[in-house]
């Protein structure tokens, strides 16, 4: 059926062909040859009843390096010479993962399908290794492109976020994509963000709150590239997002709507111009003021401070929530608390603790307002920012 | 009308997108069995449809139910144009047909396309309604169990062993048939796969009655193999040994009568002739008279007194082959040899067993080998067996007459193989010659046997390597001393085998794997030019992997090789050899001489030099080995001995011969002339090469050990993680002024690199041994080598492992986890009871035993149970179910090994054997040729999987590919491949679970020696 004939070279390294940043490669020396005659490997497999997983060389594939550059990173972990073994046997057996891999990333992108399906026999906390290690991020990337718009836009954009971070383009794109897959998956469904995304990437409990902040934060755009927030980590973002998912979104006052934890309540948001009141009304402002710093007194050592900043700081905090009845606000809400609040307190050399008393007072004080009737709004905004703000807090 | 085949289609998962619009499918499934389908419903928009269809039915002769596989095809109805087929499922459904293996088939199966490979699953519900037949001349064979094991299947006992059973079926290849010019690839892959399928079940049905014929119940070392002979035919042969099994846990195996209690008791509810063995007198005799009254002559007389009453039992068909018994010598042979051991009256008393029950294998004389070259566009009559069978005759003929020569009567461990070239093809048969204890070979009591051989057999633990041959006649000249074990017999210097060692054999040190590998370029030539060429080839070739061979021995320090598997494959312009075996030391054989080299100019002072530098090596490498290996055999001084007895020195235990197509039979005398020492000379640098060559080869790294038998000599506590693999390697040679050296250096890169390479991947399992090691070449083109490895990776613990066990008893615990010993202890414990403590005549207990279905009393069946216990169905599945919570795939092991270590097989549930065939068009976009083979061997391993897992398994045993045929055309951007496997699926449990299994009601056995009935009769 299939006559003979001349081959070309595709065959000493498969994946080439499919993969665009391997270069083109020699096969490698194997063993010594006599002269006069050579002998190149035409096809070399390795498959096991049971899946062999090299976790080492699962993280160079996953950090994307090419067959070549991953060989050359083994070599120098020195495992030639702790198993004897020769460059040829690294070669072939790093090739062999790297088509292992290649051909379990489909059933990846699907992970319960991982589960289900019967080509691969693997053990199940070997499965749940290679979930996990799938589905991790690096810290540089994510923050490069946390509340970003997960489109092809950004994908371009992919090409300098590789140049900066220093991570290869192919782990960006897997990461991007990851994320991109996530949101598409749990967009437009119903029940808890955290748990729809565990169902259906079998992740873990960390790992899925990490995801559900970045959905979250792309659903939402919340900016979070500028200078000023440069020195926030991901993880005060997913801080935030947990706190703002749990308390601002549909989800936290109806549990059947889709989208629920993703959206915030467009209602809460509008009603959040009500709390205008207390910078807009004069004598509230100074009775909370006074209510706040009869309190504190002697309690904080940045008291004058506090003192004096109070009333920019509470029409900060208040315009803040104001705001947020426009999308455009609600994306620069992380800009905005760390030049309103963060900032001036930063400037003024408070402690945390003192940051801690202060809004612990602040939130509780309006509760003796007496003119003031939003006390159960307030309570949802204040909670959270009151959470956020601490841990946003920092150098 | 004697059986009714019920389907129920349950579900589908993971299909693929058929409709691009909608991203959905609209899935039904054909189910088709014969000449007749049913359909199920269309399954709108779906990618997981729940058919949870009707059962369909299908009535059917049994002996359609043995050839045909069932068929189901799933498919996207399309309301315009012709529906699509997303892909099919054959299921075979013999191991439906015998009631001890499984009851019912279900479960998830992957949906299988040859082009696509594997496109989601389907869920399957099979079961069979068997009714009895009552026709004495049916053609189907149902009941007769398959094995591929190689040796007894753990949870039964051999009751006779009666010898080779094989069959050969032809038919036209479809990739031949001038359709196969307009029809897709698909529908030829297709066609192609049903046919072999269909062949399959025929070969099997035809055996099976040769089965029944012998009154045997079942075949065990069952191998089949195909042979793509392109134009000429389409080729499934199969050998195999028919045996009379009794599970070891039913009642009925421990009645002290020989051959009928338990046919009786089962015939009976089946109305059947009330007394067809005329010679079932046995069980009033006592017991202990009738095992000793026993002698295989008369036993013979008796068998065929009555066979008026039962399936006819003429010599021909009883004794031998049915292809190539149509002579009639072997009837005359008969008669006249009737006061001979009953294995002589067999027109080829061949065992493809490797390893035997205690006792039976007597003397081991040595490996004996046939080739035969042939031109396949020859054939009168391409269509019909008869060529092919006449080819096999003999060569049979041959090794019988080689085994003859050898003082055996018997070839053990015996296997057949082919490769083709073009028109040309070599035939291979190889085996032991061995000396077996008569007693098992027919209708005797194998208690008796044991008993006897308590007496006889067990002071003589190095039985098995004394000569079977006469001292003073011998077919070779040959190098005899006494054995170092018993002082008594002669045994020779060196012992070549093919089968494993046996398990009371008494080894010093640990084993390893030794590999001879040679190449030679021939001509490309036309017809019967090439044939003759290869057939002057051929003898040179055994010759060297035969020197090869002992050459790496001695290396090794060691005097003994089993296992051994001379593989010679034949390509367009090269002929390739490749022996694999395992190497070791026997106590009883003498300590083997070195290596000395001598140069042929003793004048020149520099190569002297060379020369004895060399020397030096050598010897420094025999000491490491011998340390490696921990070989410290215990000094024995010569006058003890005796001096060797003053014959010529010879190196060769292997009689082989070769033919041409012209039929022409030399003898090729392998010893080494009579040189007085084992010397290499170095004349030139051929031999200078070789030399190096042996020491190139470098022992696995620490840790590792290897060989291709089941086990390792010298390993004894094995760890229950295993990791069975296959691995395959393609190189292709630049063809400038090849020449035989550089050829040779690249075939041994080739394999000792992978070799490496396995090393280096299971690394993680240290301490570790691969076993049952199994290479096979092929050369798929000009200048592709092809070698394809099975193996599997077994842990063991270290600090045990150290301890060699030398005593007999130690022994037979290194096989604790092959339950082996039970083998051995439980019957005669049994024996002795019913003996002792029940004075009742056997034949009252047999009267007994008649009306209860049970002829052990109460007390004695549960001694039953504790010790072999067989579990019901319902706990199978419980077993088999998944560890862990999450996730709904169970995990099914493979292994080329009959047992599990440190698990007992509690059930065989039948025989797998599939075939495949995989195609592509687009090469590059699957990964090129590597990323292509190796998605397709994962996919078979994960359809051995499905269906073992169908049949409520959780384990194949003496897996095995039988063939990976590889073909590409990357230019085309194409390739193909065809793979067969094989295997015994099992149920085992863990041996620390064993305890809760145990609490099994005795019921289940009665009912399930019941049920046997049907297949002993």
């Amino acid at each position: 059926m299939l006559g003979p004939g001349a081959r070309s070279g595709i065959s000493a390294l498969p994946e080439v062909a499919w993969r665009r940043h391997a270069r083109p490669q020699q096969c490698p020396a194997r063993g010594a040859r006599a002269p006069g005659v050579a002998m190149t490997s035409e096809l070399d497999i390795f498959v096991g009843n049971t899946t062999l997983i090299d976790e080492d060389v699962y993280r160079l594939w996953l950090d994307g390096y090419s067959v070549t550059d991953a060989v050359a990173l083994r070599v120098r972990s020195g495992i030639l010479e702790q198993t004897g073994a020769t460059a040829a046997v690294l070669q072939s057996d790093t090739m062999d993962h790297y088509r292992t891999f290649h051909m379990l990333e489909r059933l990846l992108h699907a992970p319960p399908k991982l589960l289900h399906q019967l080509i691969f026999q693997i053990p199940p906390s070997r499965q749940a290794l290679l979930i996990e290690r799938y589905y991790a991020f690096d810290e540089a990337f994510v923050r490069e492109v946390l509340g970003k718009k997960l489109s092809k836009g950004t994908k371009k954009d992919l090409d300098d976020i590789s140049t900066k971070t220093g991570i290869t383009l192919k782990s960006c794109r897997r990461q991007f994509d990851n994320f991109k897959r996530v949101f598409k998956v749990v967009e437009e469904m119903r029940g808890s963000l955290v748990d729809n995304i565990q169902q259906h990437f079998l992740l873990s409990d960390r790992l899925a709150r990490d995801y559900a902040a970045i959905v979250f934060f792309a659903n939402n755009r919340f900016e979070t590239g500028k200078k000023k927030l440069q020195y926030l980590s991901f993880g005060d973002f997913a801080f935030c997002a947990e706190l703002m998912i749990q308390n601002w979104t549909l989800g936290a006052v109806d549990s059947q709507m889709d989208d629920m934890d993703m959206d915030l309540d467009k209602e809460f948001l509008q009603d959040l111009k009500e709390l205008k009141v207390l910078v807009a009304d004069k004598d509230l402002l100074d009775l909370h003021k006074s209510l706040v710093c009869t309190a504190l007194r002697g309690k904080l050592g940045v008291f004058s401070e506090m003192e004096a900043n109070f009333k920019n700081l509470s029409r900060g905090l208040v315009n803040v929530a104001a705001k947020l009845t426009h999308n455009k606000d609600v994306r620069d809400l992380f800009v905005d608390l760390v030049e309103k609040f963060v900032e001036p307190c930063r400037s003024d050399h408070w402690p945390l603790s003192d940051v801690r008393f202060f809004l612990n007072q602040y939130s509780a004080s309006v509760h003796s307002l007496d003119g003031f009737r939003h006390q159960t709004l307030w309570d949802r905004y204040m909670g959270t920012l009151h959470g956020c703000l601490l841990r946003l807090y920092h150098d | 009308m004697p059986g009714k085949l019920k389907v129920k289609i349950v579900a589908g998962r993971h299909l693929p997108v058929m409709d691009r619009a909608s991203d959905l499918t609209d899935a039904f499934v054909e189910v088709k069995f014969g000449n007749t389908t049913f359909k199920t419903d269309v399954y709108l928009k779906s990618l997981n449809p729940q058919w949870n269809s009707e059962w369909f039915k299908f009535e059917v002769d049994d002996e359609d139910l043995q050839d045909e596989p069932l068929q189901i095809t799933v498919l996207d109805h399309d309301t315009y144009s012709a529906n699509d087929a997303i892909g099919k499922v054959y299921i075979d459904i013999d191991p439906l047909l015998y009631s001890e293996a499984a009851t019912v088939i279900s479960g998830w199966f992957p949906i299988y396309d040859t082009i696509h490979g594997i496109r989601g699953e389907i869920n399957v519900v099979v079961k069979v309604d068997l009714f009895n037949d009552l026709n004495r001349f049916r053609q189907s064979s149902c009941g007769v169990k398959f094995f591929c094991t190689t040796s007894i299947p753990k949870c039964y006992r051999a009751v006779i062993i009666h010898g080779f059973v094989e069959e050969l079926v032809v038919n036209e290849d479809p990739e031949y048939q001038w359709i196969d010019r307009i029809r897709t690839p698909r529908a030829s892959n297709e066609a192609r796969q049903r046919l072999i399928s269909l062949m399959s079940g025929e070969l099997q049905r035809k055996i099976g009655l040769k089965v029944l014929e012998m009154r045997g119940n079942a075949v065990v070392g069952y191998l089949q193999c195909f042979d793509l002979e392109g134009e000429s035919g389409l080729v499934v042969r199969a050998i195999g040994t028919a045996c009379t099994l009794d599970k070891l846990s039913s009642p009925a195996a421990f009645l002290p009568a020989c051959n009928s209690p338990s046919k009786e008791m089962k015939e009976i509810p089946f109305n059947e002739d009330p007394n067809p063995n005329t010679h079932s007198s046995g069980p009033s005799t006592p017991l202990k008279n009738q095992t000793y009254s026993f002698s295989p002559s008369k036993s013979y007389s008796r068998q065929s007194s009555s066979s008026d009453t039962d399936l006819s039992l003429t010599p021909k068909t009883g004794m031998g082959s049915g292809s190539a018994g149509k002579e009639g010598g072997p009837f005359k042979a008969l008669l006249r040899q009737q006061t001979q051991s009953a294995l002589e009256q067999r027109e080829f008393p061949f065992f493809t067993l490797t390893a035997f029950p205690p006792g039976f294998l007597v003397h081991v004389g040595g490996v004996v080998s046939a080739r035969s070259v042939k031109l396949l566009d020859r054939i009168h009559n391409p269509d019909e067996p008869e060529t092919r069978d006449a080819w096999w005759a003999e060569i049979r003929q041959e090794i019988k007459s080689h085994a003859k020569a050898l003082g055996c009567h018997a070839v053990v461990g015996y296997s057949e193989s082919t490769s083709i070239c073009e028109e040309v093809c070599i035939l291979s048969a190889s085996g032991t010659a061995a000396v077996l204890n008569p007693r098992f070979l027919q209708d005797g009591t194998v208690e008796g046997c044991l008993e006897q051989r308590l007496e006889e057999n067990l002071p003589t633990r190095c039985g098995f390597c004394h000569i079977p041959y006469d001292e003073l006649n011998m077919p070779f000249p040959a190098h005899l001393t006494y054995c170092y074990n018993c002082r008594k017999q002669k045994v020779p210097d060196v012992l070549f085998t093919t089968i494993d060692l046996p398990t009371d054999a008494t080894v010093i040190g640990k084993g390893c794997l030794i590999q001879a590998r040679l190449c030679r370029l021939k001509k490309k030539a036309q017809a019967e030019a090439n044939a003759t060429a290869i057939s002057n080839l051929l003898p040179f070739m055994e010759y060297e992997v035969h020197t090869q061979l002992m050459n790496k021995l001695k290396l090794k320090g060691m005097n003994a090789l089993f296992g051994l598997r001379i593989q010679i494959t034949v390509g367009e312009n090269m002929l390739m050899g490749l022996a694999s075996a395992t190497g070791v030391y026997l106590a009883a054989l003498p300590t083997p001489g070195g290596i000395q080299i001598a140069g042929k100019t003793p004048n020149d002072g520099s190569y002297e030099q060379h020369i004895s530098h060399m020397q030096k090596k050598i010897n420094d490498t025999i000491a490491k080995n011998k340390e490696l290996y921990e070989i410290s055999p215990p000094e024995i001084s010569e006058e003890i001995i005796g001096s060797p007895i003053p014959e010529p020195r010879q190196r060769s235990r292997l009689l082989r011969s070769q033919s041409e197509s012209s039929d022409e039979v030399t003898e090729l005398d392998l010893s080494h002339g009579k040189k007085d020492a084992f010397v290499l000379e170095i004349d030139d640098t051929d031999a200078m090469e070789d030399v190096h060559s042996l020491l190139t080869d470098v022992p696995p790294p620490s840790g590792f050990y290897s060989c291709n038998t089941e086990i390792m000599p010298g390993i004894n506590n094995w760890t229950s993680e295993i990791q069975m693999f296959t691995s395959v390697r393609v190189i292709r040679l630049s063809s400038l002024n090849l020449t035989n050296q550089a050829l040779n250096k690249n075939f041994n890169d080739l394999c000792e690199n992978l070799l490496k390479s396995l090393y280096f991947k299971l690394r993680s399992m240290i301490p570790c041994c691969l076993c049952h090691v199994n290479f096979t070449v092929s050369l798929p083109e000009d200048e592709l080598i092809q070698v394809t490895v099975t193996a599997v990776a077994i842990t063991f613990d270290k600090n045990q492992a150290l301890q060699t066990t030398k005593t007999h008893v130690e022994k037979s615990l290194q096989r604790a986890s092959t339950d082996n010993e039970e083998l051995l202890q439980f019957p005669l414990e049994l024996c002795s009871d019913s003996l002792s403590s029940h004075p009742l005549p056997p034949a009252k207990e047999h009267l007994e035993s008649a009306s209860s279905n049970s002829g052990i009393p109460a007390a004695q069946r549960a001694v039953t149970v504790e010790k072999a216990s067989p579990v019901g169905d319902g706990n199978f599945r419980n077993r088999s179910a998944p560890p862990c919570a999450n996730s709904t795939v169970g995990v099914v092991k493979m292994t080329p090994l009959s047992f599990i270590p440190g698990a007992k097989i509690t059930k065989y549930l039948g025989i797998i054997n599939m075939f495949f065939i995989r195609e592509t068009t687009s090469l590059r976009e699957e990964g090129g040729v590597s990323g292509f083979l190796h998605a397709f061997i994962a996919e078979v391993f994960a359809m051995v999987r499905a269906h073992v897992a169908a049949l409520g398994g959780n384990a194949v045993v003496s897996y095995i590919m039988k063939q990976c045929v590889f073909m590409e055309n990357p230019n085309k951007n194409q390739a193909q491949c065809l793979i067969n496997v094989s295997g015994d699926a099992v149920v085992f449990v863990r041996e620390s679970d064993l305890e809760v299994v145990s609490t099994q009601q005795p019921t289940a056995n009665c009912q399930s020696s019941c049920t046997e009935g049907e297949v002993t009769t």
